[in-house]
């Protein structure tokens, strides 16, 4: 029980008459790396918007690190409004907003990268600093927090290092080939010093060699940074590689978890996912 | 660029624009032109990097400056007016007992206080300013761009209807207006005052907030994944830009030595509107350079339109009062249309950026003289 670090606990997303997520129950334990995969459209962003608080869901809780941070279980008329099922016993809906569950350590990339275009890369993961900042707007702008501004700066620069992007630290982010920007975005994440990070789709338009040091770089931050990793993704050679457990999603419903040996034997998931000849993976 | 040298241009520009500023003040009767742009202009920088910091940083289409403008000057006003001359402009309806006792009580103080009551006067109406920005950014901030931007004219509006209603005639003297507010003592005053201002708004700029800030422009969905707390940090970025719009109100009162409640209509936060747009959305050091050029263009150097032209004995049709205004909008038209980023675009002023303009210059000037004298290669 307590060595999960994510819990999600029946979590139902819908959007009007679309429920993008339907009752959906999975944990990520402490120092894994756990996967999320599913076709185009099984709503596994919907999920990771849910779990950093972008939605509050239709109905379902979330647990970070033994903590509530997010739950809604509609009683009565409410329950009629939403096509998900109740077993919880909790009446009041809280959510944290994105901001505070980023504070907890919790940090995500997006699927479609958002960085901070204008900016250069350096400010891009400086800014992710400003929340573990102390100082308040005066002090800040007299000057007075100058040795949490200089550590912060050094901070910085010793993490665009170990991403390997010194070189470009001055770059205006949008000018960065698209590698780089998928870096960036991981650099920005850490720059939270979170425990679990979320990565959405981080081999999205990548190549095979590309993948392969995706991988690579996967397993080298989650050591030097004791992370517990959260990964969708649609690059089978990745998930299967790269993996402890899996999990499964089709039309927003969990169809199958477990090892990758398990998940690749699993007939439901060859059916719904992998056999699909469109997808080309195999 | 080395930092001595950098060091060196700014404190012989700051040496100069200080023998500019005493020189203007010590010949005020001979250059009276220059002497009103540059104060005008000056108080407009003022309001309008408050207004690029609101917009232009934090990216919240807010058009709510004229509102704020007016808190600051009604409340600079009834701080300086004195005590002597305040039945006079409350010729109409009289004067609250309350604003009597309290100028009373202003100037009973000693000597040395009579000289603060200036600056305590604009930071209290600052506050004052901030305060109303606090409580409406509360619902207001909630909206997004075109929706805040018709929220914040909204309440800037109402500010207007409210000072000149009938119900406050003993406040604010309705639609009569303030007047015999004293001035600013010399244009130095004026520009220190102003330089405290944009010093601070370009130094939280460039902190951890004015950071936090640009991030909210360009991602809001990105900078709350990263941790800011995008409530928080848009209604600091409010109520610190209606601050120093409120305290530029103030110092606009001064400048005018009487105003209405037709001064601060929703012309005034177009006329800022433009300068931001002029100088840069986004770049403070924009907002400052395009509300001194604006401000002398408009009161000074377009002035020629507006009386008659003769060549000879012709009369050169068009020129007469308001056409500076029909060239005015000719030339705001094509900047929008052609030139959208304005004088700096996103960018600050720094020595380095002339240095390398410089260079570039003389690196092309040289290719082109080269070019020209071996044409058969």
């Amino acid at each position: 029980m307590s060595n999960n670090i994510l819990r999600v606990q029946d979590v139902t997303m819908q959007f009007g008459g679309v429920i993008a997520v339907d009752n959906l129950s999975l944990e990520v334990n402490d120092g894994e790396i756990v996967s999320l995969i599913g076709p185009n459209g099984a709503g596994k962003t919907t999920a990771f918007n849910v779990i950093t608080g972008v939605y509050a869901p239709s109905n379902g809780a979330v647990h970070f690190k033994d903590k509530m941070i997010t739950s809604n279980f509609p009683k009565g008329a409410m329950k009629k409004l939403y096509a998900g099922q109740s077993n919880g016993n909790y009446t009041t809906t809280m959510k944290k907003t994105p901001d505070q569950i980023t504070k907890l350590g919790m940090a995500r990339t997006f699927q479609n990268i958002r960085l901070f275009k204008e900016l250069t890369a350096f400010d891009n993961v400086l800014i992710a600093k400003h929340m573990r900042s102390k100082a308040n707007f005066l002090s800040a702008t007299v000057g007075l927090n100058y040795k949490e501004e200089r550590a912060m700066r050094e901070e910085t620069m010793q993490l665009l290092d170990i991403l390997g992007l010194r070189e470009v630290k001055d770059e205006i982010a949008h000018s960065l080939p698209y590698g780089q920007q998928r870096h960036l975005e991981i650099a920005r994440a850490l720059a939270t010093k979170p425990e679990l990070l979320l990565l959405d789709e981080p081999a999205a338009g990548m190549n095979p060699q590309e993948t392969d040091e995706l991988t690579a770089f996967i397993y080298d931050i989650r050591k030097k940074f004791n992370l517990t990793i959260f990964i969708i993704e649609h690059h089978m050679d990745l998930v299967m590689d790269i993996s402890d457990r899996i999990y499964v999603l089709d039309f927003g419903k969990l169809i199958a978890s477990g090892t990758p040996g398990e998940i690749q034997n699993n007939q439901r998931v060859i059916d719904a996912y992998l056999g699909v000849p469109e997808d080309g993976e195999e | 660029m080395k930092t001595s040298k950098k060091l060196t241009f700014s404190l012989v520009l700051t040496i100069l624009l200080l023998a500019l500023l005493f020189f203007l003040d010590a010949n005020k009767a001979q250059y009276g032109m220059a002497y009103t742009v540059l104060q005008k202009g000056i108080i407009l920088a003022v309001v309008a990097v408050s207004m690029n910091l609101v917009t232009g940083f934090t990216g919240l289409f807010s058009l709510g400056q004229a509102g704020f403008m007016a808190i600051g000057a009604y409340i600079t006003a009834i701080f300086l007016i004195p005590a002597d001359s305040i039945k006079d402009v409350y010729y109409i309806s009289g004067v609250s007992p309350a604003i009597l006792n309290f100028k009373n009580f202003l100037e009973s103080g000693p000597a040395w206080t009579q000289a603060l009551i200036p600056y305590v006067a604009l930071i209290i109406g600052g506050l004052a300013g901030a305060l109303f920005a606090a409580l409406i950014g509360i619902p207001v901030l909630r909206l997004k761009s075109d929706y805040l931007a018709i929220a914040t004219l909204g309440f800037s509006e109402i500010m207007r209807a409210v000072i000149s209603s009938p119900q406050l005639d003993t406040i604010t003297n309705g639609s009569y207006g303030l007047k015999k507010i004293p001035g600013f003592s010399s244009l130095f005053q004026t520009f220190m005052i102003a330089a405290v201002c944009i010093a601070f708004m370009i130094l939280l700029i460039r902190s951890t907030f004015g950071r936090s800030f640009k991030a909210i422009r360009e991602d809001e969905i990105a900078a709350e994944a990263m941790g800011i707390n995008l409530f928080k940090h848009k209604q600091l970025s409010f109520i610190i830009g209606s601050f120093f719009s409120a305290v530029s109100g103030g110092m606009l009162a001064m400048f005018m030595r009487s105003i209405d409640s037709k001064t601060f209509s929703i012309s005034l936060t177009y006329d800022i509107l433009l300068i931001v747009v002029i100088g840069g959305i986004g770049s403070a050091t924009g907002s400052i350079i395009s509300a001194l050029l604006v401000t002398a263009s408009k009161e000074w150097w377009l002035r020629f339109f507006d009386t008659p032209l003769y060549i000879g004995d012709f009369q050169v049709p068009l020129f007469r009062t308001g056409f500076r205004m029909v060239i005015f909008s000719i030339v705001l038209l094509a900047v929008v249309l052609f030139y959208q980023r304005g004088i700096m675009g996103k960018n600050e002023f720094s020595w380095d950026r002339i240095g390398k303009r410089i260079t570039k210059l003389r690196a092309s000037m040289k290719h082109t003289s080269k070019e020209g004298g071996s044409k058969n290669v």
